[in-house]
């Protein structure tokens, strides 16, 4: 399935925090990212890209355009997606994730904003987040084929033509060829794929010293 | 139809991740492993200049010939190898180990439930003793191993008898699988090369004689300062070696051939490191004359020519033993000295050890702490050798075909652990690293799977 790249605007991280900020001495436990498409409008979602760092959880809710004219409401489509098994070591913690319609809670037809809402529970962290965040819809359908009409009815068997003196039977003549045909075909595709090994350039193996680059 | 897509693509990223386990904290490892690979290097080019020896260079014609005619008794050479020394040692490699660090991990300057109490300060998933009960349950009480069911107070009917008809079965059918499955619970010493060979898929056909004959040729032609660095390595380790010294030719014959393959060159697709490049004479920053070096883009430490000293024992045909090391290397032994996040990585298998002693030995793990005996820096040079030269070569030839059997390199971790809580009293009464070292100096009186057995299932926790 093809797809499409959807341009989006990717808010600042926004911190949950009970209490002051400044004053306190924790670090935010929640992030909150705001995914906005300025210039687009509504769309199927189709898949989301992103590389993560060191964040456990993912939730994400979706704002989806109504034909009515109440506001849209937001709609939680990912509840807790488990990133991190362990959220203290760190597996997971630097992978590349794709998330796909399929597995979101609602459908996903109509998207005017995203909310992605990322949990770490664990203090050993000095920071998370995710990166490289990619949107995508549906792509073009391939155009269907319709098979020619001589692939799907095939044409019986015309009558074969009288046999000239002295040829050999042409349908024994196709048959032989083919065999040969075939046993070419065999020995191009056994061609042995090890390496023949050389290391030298030219048989020259004549080195001063090693490159730092 | 979409759904099975991508569950199927899922699940492939998931296996390749997991193939690929090395490269998934890539930051991390690239730092540390950029710094280190640029200290080899220089350490290697310093080595040139200071002697004024070429990286590599052609061997003229009567030298070829005279290295082809002493071919089968390199040993009997004693060329002048005081100049040389090795590129590093695990100590060494060791300390790299220790410096890493993760930058987005909070490691305050104040003692905390952060801190790390031993060397490792990477906070990687390592299993713990229910787990590794699960990953070793064939270790376990209930099932017949060699190493302990077939001492002989034990009667042969019990289990090994038996064992032995299996283990012939697997060897006719020609399973790999079966043979991965059945060696867990060890290999009987006649059948043991066979069954390494059927699980490292190694056969011998002509054309891997011919491969071998090939690198062989490759040897007679190109001289390389490597060769030096392994000259020496074997003079210092394996001719050193009660059980090794005979195999010297044997393993000049496999490293010399193995430094010019340069089908090793692949395995770097799951290994974070890189092989060292140069230049041909002259020509450098041009690509087309750009090469790695050595050949096999592996720079070899003191201690390695150990990984191949134990194979001698079973294979006696040079290019089926260096076919078995070869791919030893390949699946194994390069995580022993490459940084990595994978479970079988070294960084994962000190970071095992030291959890392991901490969390069964608390008493031990703090009092070695206290007398500035971290016990790590006395295991890690077993783990980095897989014990071998430290064990008897029954009982390590009964530890790596648990290797083979359970694919992972986990176990060396845990014998390490066991043999500290096997030694444990002893330990509790030295004041200093050099007693603790004294009380550890010599292994070769350890049988392993009762170690191994009595720390993971009898120990009470």
């Amino acid at each position: 399935m093809s797809r499409v790249s959807v341009p989006c605007h990717v808010k600042g991280t926004v911190a949950l925090q009970v209490g002051d900020v400044r004053t306190s001495q924790g670090r935010p436990g929640v992030l909150v990212i705001d995914v906005t498409f300025p210039s687009v409008a509504p769309f199927e979602l189709q898949e989301i890209m992103f590389k993560n760092y060191y964040t456990a959880f993912l939730t994400i809710r979706v704002r989806q355009h109504t034909s009515t004219h109440t506001p849209a409401k937001w709609v939680t489509c990912l509840r807790d997606y488990c990133l991190m098994p362990d959220p203290h070591s760190e597996e997971g913690a630097q992978e590349y994730v794709s998330l796909f319609k399929h597995q979101m809670l609602c459908d996903m037809a109509q998207v005017l904003e995203l909310r992605l809402i990322l949990r770490q529970p664990s203090p050993l962290w000095l920071s998370f987040t995710v990166e490289e965040l990619q949107i995508f819809q549906q792509g073009p359908k391939s155009p269907s084929m319709t098979f020619p009409k001589w692939l799907s009815h095939p044409v019986p068997c015309e009558q074969p033509t009288p046999l000239l003196e002295g040829l050999p039977d042409p349908s024994r003549v196709s048959s032989e060829v083919q065999q040969m045909w075939a046993l070419t075909e065999m020995i191009r595709a056994s061609h042995t794929s090890t390496r023949i090994g050389r290391f030298d350039v030219d048989g020259c193996y004549d080195l001063n010293l090693l490159s730092y680059t | 139809m979409l759904q099975e897509e991508s569950d199927l693509s899922l699940i492939i990223a998931q296996i390749v991740q997991k193939l690929k386990g090395s490269n998934l904290y890539a930051q991390l490892e690239r730092q540390a492993w950029g710094s280190w690979e640029k200290r080899i290097l220089k350490s290697l080019n310093s080595m040139c200049t200071e002697l004024s020896i070429p990286l590599a260079r052609k061997r003229p014609v009567g030298e070829q010939k005279e290295l082809l005619n002493k071919w089968n008794e390199m040993g009997t050479d004693e060329p002048d190898l005081s100049l040389f020394r090795p590129v590093y040692a695990p100590k060494d490699f060791l300390e790299v180990l220790i410096n890493l660090r993760n930058p987005n991990y909070e490691s305050g300057d104040s003692l905390s439930f952060r801190t790390h109490l031993g060397l490792i300060q990477v906070p990687l998933k390592v299993k713990d003793i229910p787990e590794l009960k699960e990953f070793f349950v064939e270790l376990g009480l209930t099932t017949g191993q060699l190493g302990i069911d077939d001492s002989t107070q034990v009667p042969p009917e019990l289990f090994e008898n038996e064992h032995v008809r299996i283990g012939q079965k697997v060897l006719t059918q020609q399973d790999s699988a079966a043979a991965q499955q059945y060696i867990r619970q060890g290999s009987p010493t006649a059948l043991r090369a066979e069954l390494w060979a059927l699980i490292l898929n190694i056969s011998s056909h002509p054309e891997d004689i011919l491969y071998y004959e090939q690198l062989k040729t490759n040897v007679i032609q190109h001289d390389l300062l490597v060769d030096s660095l392994i000259y020496k390595d074997v003079k210092l380790t394996a001719s050193n070696d009660d059980y090794y010294f005979v195999f010297e030719d044997y393993l000049y014959q496999v490293l010399l051939c193995f430094s010019r393959d340069t089908s090793v060159l692949s395995h770097f697709a799951y290994n974070s490191a890189s092989p060292p490049k140069s230049y041909i004479r002259g020509k450098l920053g041009l690509e087309e004359y750009a090469v790695f070096y050595p050949p096999n883009g592996v720079i070899p430490f003191h201690g390695f020519s150990m990984y191949v000293a134990p194979l001698c024992f079973l294979y006696h045909e040079p290019s089926k033993l260096y076919q078995i090391f070869r791919e030893m290397y390949v699946r194994f032994f390069f995580r022993l000295h490459s940084i990595s996040s994978h479970p079988s990585g070294i960084v994962s298998l000190c970071l095992l050890f030291e959890t392991l002693l901490q969390t069964y030995l608390p008493q031990l793990f703090y009092h070695l702490r206290e007398i500035g005996a971290q016990p790590l820096r006395i295991s890690f040079k077993w783990m980095v050798r897989a014990f071998s030269g430290y064990l008897a070569t029954d009982q390590l030839l009964l530890l790596w075909d648990r290797i083979l059997g359970y694919n992972s390199l986990e176990i060396l971790a845990v014998l390490a652990a066991a043999v500290f809580a096997f030694r444990a009293v002893n330990l509790m009464e030295v004041t200093s690293l050099a007693a603790a070292e004294a009380v550890l100096a010599d292994l070769s009186t350890l049988k392993v799977m009762p170690l191994l057995q009595i720390f993971l299932f009898a120990t009470v926790t």
